[in-house]
């Protein structure tokens, strides 16, 4: 289960972001995960929930898209979306494809809670 | 209130810069690097052994031997003649990273050596997201495994670019079907090349060092 190993690079990037832009608490944390990113959604939370603990994201809840898989083919140029596994063009069969989405593992926003100013007397 | 501020940022990308850093030395050395994954015991030690054997006289082989616990397969590298071996013992992680190998591959000095293979720890999920500065990422799979095994972990069947089929000489005792496992193989990933062998009887090596042999002079003329 190397999600534990993925939840720590997260954490270590998101306590890297909120010491050098100075950020207060984080709510959420946005990730992009693809489809055949070989990373297993319920086991990335499961394991940020136990190891986020002993960091200040102790209260952070991580917000993960799925991303579907779609290539592009490289004999005839069309885009499609990969269905149950098949990596060939729908339309020419070709096996010659690009992938256009679906490996990503990337975090790509973090939700800051805005200190309320508190008023005197 | 809340305010959501934009990260466009790769997880991995600490260790994809580290991995960037071994593929531009292993390519400004003209190394031809491979990253060898595979379950447990589908045979990655006996095939790397076989091919110290039988190609250390043409070639300076440096290899790295990732295990979970115990140094047993680079013991087992080092008696099949290799001199330039090491062992990466990750005390429980399931996969390497690119930190792992980039802290041994100075005792290995990658400037006098013509092939690195990285072997891996036995997983076929979790070493697939870890990019090790590698050409390519060698897959094995044995007849004694399912031959639905490409379809159960199309993340390392879609990143590797050779499978190799071990144990060949036991198709007849097992229900695994050649022809099966390289249909589904073929869907998942088209532009795999496929190696079939026995390392017990032999059969189909001389193909795999032929193979090695021409990857290593391409290396050497690009």
């Amino acid at each position: 289960m190397h999600e534990l190993s993925i939840a720590n690079s997260i954490i270590n990037i998101v306590l890297d972001e909120i010491k050098t832009k100075n950020l207060g608490e984080v709510k959420a944390i946005g990730l992009k995960i693809g489809a055949i990113s070989g990373i297993f959604p319920d086991a990335l939370e499961f394991g940020f929930d136990a190891i986020k603990l002993e960091t200040v994201l102790c209260k952070t809840k991580l917000e993960i898209e799925v991303i579907p898989i779609a290539g592009k083919c490289i004999n005839c140029s069309k885009s499609f979306e990969v269905r149950e596994l098949v990596f060939s063009c729908p339309h020419c069969q070709s096996t010659s494809i690009k992938m256009e989405q679906g490996e990503e593992l990337d975090i790509t926003y973090m939700e800051i809670a805005e200190e309320l100013e508190v008023e005197d007397g | 209130m809340t305010t959501t501020i934009k990260l466009e940022k790769k997880v991995l990308s600490e260790n994809d810069k580290l991995a960037a850093e071994i593929r531009d030395e292993l390519t400004k050395n003209k190394v031809a690097a491979l990253n060898f994954v595979s379950s447990p015991g589908s045979g990655k030690t006996s095939l790397l052994e076989k091919t110290l054997q039988a190609l250390r006289s043409e070639m300076k082989i440096g290899m790295v031997a990732g295990d979970v616990q115990t140094e047993n397969d680079a013991k087992r590298l080092i008696s099949a003649g290799g001199e330039k071996i090491k062992p990466i013992v990750t005390g429980g992680s399931c996969h390497l990273d690119a930190k792992m190998v980039s802290k041994v591959l100075p005792e290995i000095d990658s400037s006098d050596l013509d092939l690195f293979i990285i072997e891996n720890v036995g997983n076929l999920v979790c070493p697939s997201s870890y990019d090790l500065g590698e050409d390519m990422k060698v897959v094995l799979i044995s007849v004694t495994e399912g031959d639905d095994k490409p379809l159960k972990y199309p993340s390392m069947f879609r990143r590797s670019s050779v499978m190799v089929i071990n144990k060949i000489d036991m198709l007849e005792l097992c229900d695994f079907s050649l022809e099966t496992v390289k249909k589904n193989a073929l869907q998942i990933n088209g532009d795999l090349k496929i190696f079939e062998l026995s390392c017990r009887t032999g059969e189909g090596l001389e193909e795999w060092y032929d193979w090695l042999k021409e990857l290593v002079k391409g290396k050497r003329e690009a």
